[in-house]
């Protein structure tokens, strides 16, 4: 016999290592995937491919060259970040700037913090939104759905006149509500659920978003907590505005079909590492995501607030995990 | 189906060995019989070298409030009393008895008869518990006796006979369940009346449903007997878990169970407490299942107390060069063996033999803050801020987050997708923090 290892128990493991939690996010993006590359066609293949290898790329540069540690590549944490950040931006979008978009998301947000699991903040949104303020034109240059997916090599519209670019792009349902008040949108509640409108890559269709939530459910990779609560809070805080004046506000439906906020509350917001450790806590975040995202939406300068509430609720974590504490065995004696 | 609610995990079962009917093992040329195999001070010698003994023989008797008896398990000379390796890997007082032929200690009712006519009164069978040695056969070894003379003031309400056995692989206590299902009820009636209660309690997993079935059967003769099916979850049959998924009642921080009126015996402990006081026989031998994946014959053994580990492992068709682990208990909570050498104590439930290719802890990661291990933490702890504020020793904190009331039952570590070994930091920080408060006690 060979020397007898000796150790503390327990002596065997669960078998759901950060890898295949990393794997089965990868695989419950996947109907979100085809269904982008359906709308978007190689112009989302593009970006999601960039986004991947360049996030991937960074984090193994950094842990060698910066950090001289053994990599972590391996625990496929940064093709997650990668293909987040890709899922959040447009399709159209230059390869450059999303290179860009994965160095902040990895470099900034993740590695600087001493890489996963000690990072504040979601890194695929901070690269987002790092994004979205230092490139306001492109990042907000949205491809029909359908439409562009026939133009292959679409690339930053290089090349192409403005009748041209008209054709091929045009605003989001949230873009509408925010330049044109509620009689510009349509109430077209079966395409947003399907997909067929503009946005983010990864964000148009709400029916493959749940999709892919309900399998991250069966797998017990996040709870119900988080999205649920988010997209009720949401719901009934814009359906309170709404009551208030029809006219004025858009109807509660509408807000939780468009935009990321499915994305958002189903895959971002649910990030293990930037979201509360007990159910309680992540209840309160889901509810400050849902209300921030609508209040940002109603009354803020952007469009979308889905990305911006997430991160403001990402720095309240601490606090929450402080608040809310797990119900203790005992804590109080119960006869029955 | 009944169960507790805080949560718990859910391992596989590998009840390998749950068909093996129960073997009587041959006895050992020499028993290690050791004097420290209970919860609480070690037993006092009451041989000497050179002494003949029989079996189930005082040879040790426990003279403090927790102590127990402890009885020659061989018939034969004592060899000496020297130090010995035993389960905890440490060394320990042990009689050495070098084994000549099977006489039995003469008191000891040696036929097959069922004895169900219970003649004691709840002293006199409390008073034959200690005096036959009865400890907690589920792993921990409490000393039966004592769990049974309560406290002044309290009052118990329920008997809880632990027949869990949520550990994955172990068969012991099942199989005792189905071959001696009588003899568990009987058992189970003695402690009853011992502790004046009017209700007792047999909880079973539903993975083990033909016990549930046999022992509702056999059950419905007894008034005030009742058995209980539980639905499967470790740990369960810890006992806090069991009392909690039973009556409801949660056990106070830092309190026991007769806080809250139950007292919890093992269904292993209750087949002893009914061959000591029906049967006058010392608890001198027990069953241990001995298993793993590659175990070719994986077993449910009785065994002298004293046999050496090594033997019972030379009997299941191993090959040992494969093995890369020996576990005593369960995968769980069972300690690992340092050498095949030791011998088998009133606690050794099990020997579980893992192979080399599940022996090994896998590389840790970063935690990231999954909130697993708070999901599945039975008592509603932290296990990750408990063991950062351990590993940090920033025992002030750990003794905030009440890292005290953590039971070891390893449901954090297990569920871990970062293999952080939660476990092993909680333990030093419960050590710590422990003779923190004992010193302020001072």
């Amino acid at each position: 016999m060979s020397l007898l290892k000796v150790s503390g128990s327990p002596h065997i493991h669960g078998n759901q290592s950060v890898n295949t939690i990393m794997k089965y996010v990868c695989l419950a993006l996947l109907p979100s995937v085809l269904v982008a590359i359906y709308c978007f066609g190689f112009g989302a293949i593009k970006v999601l491919a960039i986004s991947i290898a360049s996030s991937v790329f960074f984090e193994w540069a950094i842990t060698k060259y910066l950090l001289k540690r053994p990599s972590t590549i391996g625990d496929y944490s940064a093709v997650v970040t990668g293909l987040l950040l890709g899922l959040n931006l447009p399709s159209s979008l230059p390869w450059y700037i999303v290179v860009i978009g994965a160095l902040v998301a990895i470099g900034i947000a993740k590695m600087v913090f001493g890489g996963l699991g000690n990072n504040i903040f979601n890194p695929a949104l901070v690269g987002r939104v790092f994004l979205l303020i230092s490139f306001p034109v492109q990042m907000t240059m949205w491809p029909k759905p359908l439409v562009s997916a026939k133009h292959w090599f679409f690339n930053g519209f290089h090349g192409l006149d403005s009748a041209a670019v008209d054709a091929l792009t045009g605003p989001t349902p949230l873009g509408q509500l925010s330049e044109g008040g509620v009689n510009a949108i349509q109430n077209n509640y079966l395409d947003y659920f399907m997909g067929l409108m503009g946005g983010s890559i990864g964000e148009i269709s709400a029916i493959a978003i749940l999709i892919g939530g309900i399998f991250l459910l069966w797998r017990k990779v996040i709870t119900w907590h988080i999205p649920v609560s988010f997209i009720l809070s949401a719901f009934i805080f814009a359906g309170i505005l709404w009551l208030v004046d029809p006219t004025k506000y858009a109807d509660p439906l509408f807000h939780i079909l468009t935009g990321g906020m499915m994305l958002g509350a189903v895959f971002m917001a649910t990030d293990m590492v930037t979201s509360p450790m007990t159910k309680g806590g992540m209840i309160i975040f889901g509810i400050g995501c849902g209300i921030l995202t609508i209040l940002i939406r109603t009354f803020g300068a952007y469009p979308e607030g889905v990305s911006f509430a997430i991160l403001i609720m990402n720095a309240f974590v601490p606090l929450i995990n402080r608040g809310f504490k797990p119900t203790r065995f005992g804590k109080e004696v119960k006869h029955v | 189906m009944k169960t507790f609610t805080l949560g718990g995990v859910h391992p596989e079962g590998n009840k390998l060995s749950r068909g093996a009917a129960i073997e009587k093992f041959p006895s050992p040329q020499i028993a290690y019989i050791s004097l420290s195999q209970h919860l609480g001070v070690p037993a006092k010698p009451v041989v000497a070298k050179d002494d003949k003994v029989k079996v189930g023989d005082l040879i040790a008797v426990g003279e403090a409030f927790i102590s127990a008896n402890i009885h020659s398990s061989v018939s034969g000379v004592v060899d000496k009393i020297d130090d010995y390796i035993d389960t905890s890997g440490y060394k320990v007082p042990t009689i050495f008895i070098k084994v000549e032929g099977d006489e039995w200690n003469e008191s000891i009712d040696r036929s097959q008869d069922i004895v169900r006519d219970i003649k004691l009164s709840s002293k006199e069978i409390i008073d034959k518990i200690k005096e036959m040695g009865v400890v907690g056969l589920g792993g921990a070894t409490f000393p039966t006796h004592v769990k049974f003379m309560l406290p002044p003031g309290k009052k118990a309400e329920y008997l809880i006979i632990n027949a869990v056995e949520c550990e994955p692989y172990l068969t012991s206590d099942h199989r005792i369940l189905l071959e001696k299902p009588d003899e568990v009820l009987i058992g189970t009636e003695i402690l009853r009346r011992a502790l004046n209660v009017d209700k007792a309690y047999i909880g079973i997993e539903n993975n083990k449903q033909d016990a549930i079935a046999l022992l509702t059967e056999k059950a419905a003769d007894y008034e005030h007997i009742e058995v209980v099916a539980l639905k499967v979850k470790y740990p369960q049959g810890a006992e806090k878990q069991l009392i909690k998924a039973i009556t409801g009642r949660e056990v106070p921080s830092g309190k026991l169970p007769i806080d809250v009126g139950c007292v919890v015996n093992n269904s292993g402990s209750t087949f002893a407490v009914y061959e000591a006081v029906q049967k006058n026989k010392p608890l001198f031998e027990r069953v241990v299942t001995v298993t793993g994946k590659t175990v070719g014959k994986p077993s449910n053994y009785l065994v002298r107390i004293g046999t050496s580990c090594s033997q019972l492992i030379a009997s299941v068709d191993v090959d040992l060069s494969q093995i890369g682990k020996i576990i005593s208990g369960g995968p769980m909570m069972g300690k690992t063996l340092v050498s095949t050498d030791v011998p088998v104590t009133k606690g050794t439930s099990g020997i579980l033999l893992m192979h080399t290719g599940e022996s090994s802890r896998s590389l840790i990661h970063n935690c990231i803050r999954c909130a697993k291990c708070v999901q599945a933490c039975p008592m509603g702890l932290e296990p990750y801020l408990l063991s950062a504020a351990s590993k940090n020793e920033m025992w002030d904190k750990a003794e905030k987050a009440h890292i005290m009331d953590c039971i070891e039952c390893g449901c954090c570590q297990f569920t871990c997708p970062s293999y952080r070994p939660l476990l092993d930091y909680l333990r030093v920080g419960k050590r710590k923090v422990g003779q923190i408060i004992r010193n302020r006690a001072k």
